[in-house]
């Protein structure tokens, strides 16, 4: 388990995730720049993701599915708003139709990633906010959760061992 | 993904809307551990009850507090079941991210360069 600290703020509907990585800020941002590393990571292996189009930058799209394993596909998509690379990006993450368009309205989320030089690597922030709470819930019936009960009980039994 | 339901505007921006105001805050606050009467709460806050009544109205609005008549004073208690809901919702976000930020790790394990 990588270092995280992770702040929450209810009030507010934001969370910002504090991870060490063990890798210098060029090769960690491969993570978000490079579209087979970003489906490695996006979705839990219940939920695997394959992202389609990915043009990181500003106005541009990514565009992704995560497949059930029923086989049913659930689109996605980040609106670029700002990238810096290799040191910030600010996406918004929006529910997609078929054809990875947006559906208008409401993103899901607003993400804004920093990735700053530490003593062992990386230190990378994600800030994230929801606008409602009906979006929140969104993102955790998306199927997600059922993914996440494993990993948890991994980090739980990972905990336990010491 | 599948949006099924209209988002806006909903419970959840009057709830956030109602928490906005710091005086608010301090009713919820005041009001979750007993009932208190708006003149009461109004004693505490250099306000007319008539405007401490206005923030209790706006709470009672987003469901962060309810009424009760009792005799001729209007009770008012807190109702934290919807700050709750977005903190339990926030818990599992949580779990979402940790597992995320772990298989990152995993990722520049297996490929260093």
């Amino acid at each position: 388990m990588p270092p995280i600290t992770i702040q929450k703020d209810p009030a507010n509907r934001a969370m910002t995730v504090t991870v060490e990585l063990a890798a210098p800020v060029e090769r960690a941002w491969q993570l978000w720049a490079d579209p087979r590393q970003l489906e490695r990571w996006w979705g839990p292996p219940t939920y695997p993701a394959t992202v389609v189009d990915h043009d990181l930058r500003a106005d541009g799209r990514v565009t992704y599915f995560m497949t059930s394993p029923e086989g049913e596909k659930y689109h996605g998509a980040w609106r670029v708003l700002s990238v810096e690379a290799p040191r910030r990006l600010e996406v918004e993450d929006v529910f997609a139709d078929d054809a990875g368009n947006p559906v208008p309205d409401l993103p899901v989320s607003t993400m804004v990633v920093e990735l700053r030089e530490a003593d062992a690597g990386t230190t990378m922030h994600m800030h994230s906010t929801w606008p409602t709470l009906e979006a929140m819930e969104q993102v955790l019936a998306m199927g997600v959760e059922e993914g996440l009960t494993g990993a948890l009980s991994q980090i739980d039994a990972i905990l336990a061992a010491g | 993904m599948v949006v099924d339901h209209e988002l806006a505007p909903t419970e959840a921006d009057r709830v956030f809307h109602a928490l906005a105001d710091a005086t608010r805050r301090d009713i919820v606050t005041r009001t979750m551990g007993e009932a208190l009467s708006v003149s009461a709460l109004a004693a505490g806050y250099p306000m007319s009850f008539a405007a401490v009544q206005k923030h209790v109205a706006v709470l009672e609005s987003a469901g962060l507090v309810t009424k009760e008549r009792r005799g001729r004073e209007q009770l008012v208690r807190g109702n934290v079941r919807t700050i709750h809901r977005a903190t339990f919702l926030l818990d599992q976000l949580e779990a979402l991210w940790r597992d995320r930020a772990d298989r990152m790790t995993q990722v520049l394990a297996e490929d260093p360069t």
